[in-house]
């Protein structure tokens, strides 16, 4: 049994942030849940993916975050209790639907997860999703501990259920890649089946009903915030005169800070758990025993503004600060010892910092920066149309997945990349725009995920480029997901359709479509070159699994590869691959035979054919 | 209970999470509350897997440059590039046994002198246990066990708030089935060469 189905409340167990989301779904009776793998987020999706598979909770991995929500917005508006999950990004992609999906609103409850990314460890932005609460009406929880975590995800359900609007729950990275203990509370058990009862003058917006759901928006706006302000998460806690006002993790850092400061008798900390709608008369009741406030919360001044706000309605003319010289900062993550350190020059007490250690006379320490995988497909698939295009002025738009690696040297393939989908329809433009040979790369899962409608956009306006699907068999990069290509019949999982890119590549009017297996570098090379050479839209899908994932699925039966007295020491395996299974052994390029996974490209580039597989004893 | 914080850092695929999962399940059966943090964003592709565990009464789960009053490192030229977090009261365990980073491993960067961190970091910190635990963890049946070695030194130091038997059942109940005598002599393995590493310093 899947370990977040144990039926036994009042136990406690070492949960991560993003299993015990999943638990306080389950806990709250969640029937459907939908999502795009994307971290922090993409373990809460893995634990209800597999509670899907002993249970009758209805999962699915969608092709992108707005299909996601709009499939969700379907079951909840069935009646039943809805999940959506996705990192911050993805409710951009999503922000379409949201918008008017706060106007319809929902019947059985639905909870939209927003995993934001402060100091950005696995995302391209650290956008601040609390805006999006703002913009669409919805209304936000946001937790500040893992066992909270679990409790306000069941809570998330009961308020959107009385407030008929889907809830935003809105965590950071924090929240979801820390543990704790936590107590479960009782399993729920989930209404499997809804029924959707037909009101179209209330569910199609057209601009009639439109302005009547506006209406019907801000009337639920207005309930929320009465909500808001006699919300158990919206606390006040001790009753100095020197304000706090905090929110998520910040909270932990400001308990800690006004303890070891010594100044929690002096201090009177408002934590905001549901922060839009914000508790307006609640929060002008704090200002006034308040002498002067500081505003701790991470990313943008979206509390700092609406206090100052809420205190000018007031009257108040306190001082209230949280961003700006001296105090916090927009940009990244918060520590413990940052915020006790502003807390102390805010309110004039002495800080007592640890001394940091003098570490001038450390050495330098190699950097270990990230790398595609010894055996990885992509590298091979680089390199080969690096080969090809030798001597061309080239542009290559890239993607978000592994690939995204690319650029790192020595292949240097990745001249761009601003979002998901963005490779293909940024090569229409730069290939538009210039002379230059445009060469996009694109995953799988990504293809599926938006880069299907740059494609079309391609082909109808007849662009000239040559785009690369680098097709591994999985959603690689956020921990093997499927997607609508993947072969699911193989891994046991019976009930979905394949869909073949090829088919789709040709279905939407590319003639110019190859597919390659990158392993075959020569092969590779010259269709690549043909690819290059078409005057259009040439598609290469270049097909081989990841090298890890066929590890964990024990597809893969690694051979390993050697270097013989063959070599001149030329050394184009490590400068133009780069593959981490090469090591150096005094001057004498070795292969680590643990790492090598036998995908013989570098035998295939060696120039005196030095690389051999090891004879097996 | 006072707060003890602990920072460990591991290159991926060295077992750090299982160890960090290890220690917070021994917590449990200790009565102690525990807090724990981790950044593995890109770690399958040889990234730096960190932890953070806080053992007390201490809300944030993260720690901050200079609080962190043991820093256990699985490799050491990561435990030297972790400094920043200790202090002079700061106990220091390192394996001694190198992960060189792909860049080091095809003659581009240089590798730190072994002795020169472990000099380093005796140097600026309370202590230093250091040894080499992948020979342990070899000797007790596995290379995979480096992580239960270390947490044999970890227990060794004293500075935990959690018994040898609480951690053993963690360790019998946490690690697979199959890999749980080899762990428990790893576990015993690293606590001898802690207590052999603090007797010669």
């Amino acid at each position: 049994m899947h370990k977040l189905l144990i039926d036994e409340p009042g136990a406690e167990r070492l949960l991560l942030g993003n299993e015990a989301i999943a638990r306080g779904a389950l806990e709250a009776g969640v029937a459907f849940a939908t999502t795009y793998p994307g971290t922090p987020s993409s373990e809460i999706s893995l634990n209800l993916f597999q509670v899907s598979q002993q249970s009758d909770l209805y999962f699915e991995y969608s092709t992108n975050e707005k299909v996601a929500l709009e499939v969700a917005a379907g079951a909840a508006n069935a009646g039943l209790r809805t999940m959506c999950m996705m990192k911050h990004v993805g409710l951009n992609v999503a922000a379409d639907p949201l918008m008017t999906l706060a106007y319809v609103g929902v019947r059985g409850g639905m909870v939209i997860l927003s995993a934001d990314d402060p100091n950005m460890f696995s995302s391209q932005n650290e956008q601040d999703n609390r805006y999006y609460a703002k913009m669409s009406g919805l209304p936000m929880l946001e937790p500040s501990s893992v066992q909270e975590a679990l409790e306000m995800t069941a809570y998330a359900f009961e308020l959107s259920e009385q407030l008929h609007e889907p809830v935003i729950l809105r965590t950071t990275t924090r929240i979801n890649h820390s543990s704790a203990f936590v107590r479960l509370g009782p399993l729920k058990k989930p209404v499997a089946k809804g029924r959707f009862n037909k009101d179209p003058f209330n569910y199609v917006t057209v601009p009639a009903v439109s302005r009547r759901l506006h209406v019907k928006l801000l009337e639920n706006m207005a309930k929320a915030a009465e909500i808001s302000e006699s919300s158990a998460y919206n606390t006040v806690t001790g009753n100095g005169t020197l304000g706090i006002v905090c929110n998520g993790v910040s909270y932990n850092y400001v308990r800690d800070a006004v303890t070891e400061l010594d100044i929690a008798e002096r201090t009177k900390i408002l934590r905001v758990g549901m922060s839009n709608p914000l508790p307006a008369d609640k929060i002008k009741q704090y200002l006034n025993g308040c002498e002067k406030v500081l505003v701790v919360e991470e990313g943008e001044p979206f509390m700092e503004e609406a206090v100052k706000a809420f205190a000018q309605e007031a009257g108040l003319t306190l001082k209230i600060q949280g961003k700006g010289e001296g105090l916090f900062s927009r940009l990244y993550e918060f520590d413990p010892a940052m915020v006790r350190r502003i807390v102390a020059g805010y309110f004039g007490v002495a800080d007592i910092p640890k001394q940091k250690l003098d570490l001038s006379d450390v050495p330098e320490i190699p950097a270990r920066p990230p790398n595609l995988c010894a055996g990885c497909s992509h590298r091979a698939t680089f390199y080969a149309v690096k080969k090809a295009a030798e001597g061309m002025d080239t542009i290559y738009p890239n993607d978000i997945g592994c690939y995204t690696l690319g650029f790192l040297p020595p292949l240097s393939m990745g001249d761009f990349v601003i979002c998901m989908g963005s490779s293909v329809s940024s090569a229409c433009g730069f290939s538009k725009a210039t002379d230059q040979k445009v060469v996009a790369f694109i995953g799988d899962s990504t293809f599926f995920h938006s880069g299907l409608t740059g494609l079309v956009n391609a082909v109808h306006n007849n662009h000239n480029f040559t785009l690369v699907i680098l097709d591994n068999g999985t959603t690689a990069m956020t921990g093997h997901q499927p997607h609508p290509g993947v072969d699911m019949d193989a891994l046991n999982m019976a009930g979905y359709n394949r869909i073949s890119i090829e088919a789709v590549v040709r279905a939407v009017g590319v003639s110019h479509v190859t597919v390659v297996k990158p392993f075959k570098i020569k092969k590779s090379i010259d269709a690549i070159r043909e690819a290059l050479a078409f005057k259009g839209v040439s598609v290469i899908i270049s097909q081989e699994i990841c090298t890890l994932y066929a590890r964990s699925q024990g597809i893969l039966k690694p051979r390993a590869f050697q270097v013989s007295d063959r070599c001149t020491n030329h050394r184009d395996c490590i400068n133009e691959l780069a593959c981490p299974a090469f090591y150096l052994e005094g001057e004498r390029v070795r292969i680590d035979a643990d790492a090598c996974v036998g995908c013989a490209v570098c035998a295939q580039i060696c120039p005196e054919n030095a690389i051999v597989p090891v004879k097996s004893a | 209970m006072e707060t003890l914080r602990l920072i460990i850092v591991a290159v991926g695929g060295q077992g750090n999470l299982l160890a960090s999962k290890v220690l917070g399940e021994a917590a449990l059966l200790a009565g102690i509350p525990v807090r724990m943090s981790e950044i593995h964003g890109m770690a399958q592709r040889g990234g730096v897997v960190e932890s953070a565990i806080v053992f007390g009464e201490a809300q944030s789960n993260i720690i901050s440059d200079a609080e962190a009053d043991i820093l256990l490192g699985f490799e050491p030229a990561e435990t030297l590039r972790a400094l920043n977090k200790c202090n002079r009261e700061t106990v220091v365990i390192t394996n001694l046994s190198p992960v060189p980073p792909f860049t080091v491993a095809i003659g581009k960067g240089a590798y730190p002198d072994l002795a020169h961190i472990q000099d380093l970091i005796r140097a600026k910190t309370r202590q230093l246990i250091a040894f080499d635990a992948v020979a342990l963890a070899k000797a007790a049946g596995s290379a995979m066990a480096l992580n239960i070695v270390l947490l044999g030194a970890l227990l060794q130091t004293g500075r935990l708030p959690i018994t040898a038997e609480q951690l053993e059942t963690a360790i019998r109940t946490k690690t697979k089935k199959a890999f749980v005598d080899n762990n428990l002599k790893a576990f015993r393995l690293g606590y001898e060469a802690a207590e052999r590493a603090t007797r010669s310093t």
